[in-house]
């Protein structure tokens, strides 16, 4: 149909270009195929041809001559032909007639006995020809249909494409949020990891300093103890000790 | 009022017999015209009598039989010879 339109509308665009152009250009426009297409089926063969009396005659010139001599017209025609060429000797009788008397016999003996059986064997062999060429015509034809069963499947499974598509499309999905989860939980240990070592790093570092000064104040304290208080402190022990164990007597 | 038909479209057998020579010599004798009938003929002898489902021995015994009869007719003067009379 839209060829139909551009065929009609390319005349007009033919004479819209220059004259020079316009010629050189073929001029194709004009419609092919006007007709319907009459080639195709071929109608089939007549079944049988034309009628032929005594195999020489045919059936045209018997009703051609029945409505002035009937029936038997045409015969007595032939047998007035006959006599007529005979004695006048425009068919003159000679060896080559008996020659073709005995052959006519001998032709016309076996068409009578073989003629039936020729012509089923002929028919038989036609039948055999149009029967394959049928079988290709169908086989060629279901195979078609198979096809044009096929490209409907799959046009109803391209239908499904878009389920096929979310599908996939969900999976990618999950994968991404994976991936992200993931790498999410990478980067939350790396930084843990470095906020570990920088609080270790501070416990170590105040360890370290009250560790030292703890020994510093004990270093310092016990160089601060002078002899004369070491013996002080001894005799003020001992004096405690025995008090101490005087009470513990005392409660004993 | 039937439709008058040219003398030149009419065919053989609808010419009436004054008029057959003024129709035979409307025919078309050029060699195209000739092989064109020639053509002619063979094909409505061909589809009426061979290009047939079941063609029967007329088909090519008509054509054998116009082979007989013309070859006598070709050979006649030769044949003259053996008829029955004493002076030829």
């Amino acid at each position: 149909m839209l060829s139909r339109l551009v065929l009609r509308a390319a005349p007009a665009a033919l004479r819209a270009l220059p004259p020079p152009v316009a010629v050189g250009v073929l001029h194709a426009t004009r419609t092919l195929h006007t007709t319907q297409q009459s080639l195709a089926p071929v109608p089939p063969l007549p079944e049988k041809g034309g009628e032929v009396r005594h195999g020489l005659i045919p059936e045209e010139f018997f009703q051609f001559l029945y409505p002035k001599t009937g029936v038997t017209g045409p015969y007595m025609l032939g047998t007035g032909l006959l006599l007529y060429l005979l004695s006048k000797e425009i068919y003159v009788v000679n060896h080559e007639t008996a020659a073709a008397a005995c052959i006519l016999t001998v032709i016309i003996y076996a068409i009578k006995k073989f003629g039936a059986d020729v012509a089923a064997f002929a028919d038989k062999l036609n039948e055999e020809k149009l029967a394959s060429a049928l079988a290709m015509k169908n086989e060629a034809i279901q195979t078609l249909q198979t096809a044009i069963e096929e490209e409907k499947k799959e046009q109803w499974r391209v239908e499904g494409r878009s389920y096929l598509f979310d599908a996939k499309r969900n999976n990618i999905a999950m994968l991404l949020e994976t991936n992200y989860r993931e790498r999410l939980l990478t980067v939350y240990n790396e930084v843990k990891k470095r906020l570990d070592y920088q609080v270790a790093m501070q416990n170590l570092k105040r360890q370290k300093e009250q560790d030292h000064m703890i020994q510093w104040v004990e270093k310092n304290v016990v160089q601060s103890i002078t002899p004369q208080q070491q013996k002080e402190s001894i005799a003020k022990c001992i004096l405690d000790l025995k008090a101490l164990s005087k009470t513990a007597h005392a409660a004993v | 009022l039937p439709a008058a038909v040219l003398l030149k479209d009419t065919k053989l057998m609808d010419v009436k017999l004054g008029q057959l020579g003024s129709w035979l010599a409307m025919r078309d004798f050029t060699p195209g015209g000739i092989m064109g009938a020639i053509r002619r003929g063979h094909e409505r002898y061909y589809n009426k009598y061979i290009n047939v489902r079941k063609g029967g021995l007329g088909g090519i015994s008509m054509v054998l039989a116009g082979y007989v009869i013309l070859s006598y007719m070709w050979s006649y003067d030769h044949i003259k010879h053996d008829r029955r009379r004493k002076y030829h």
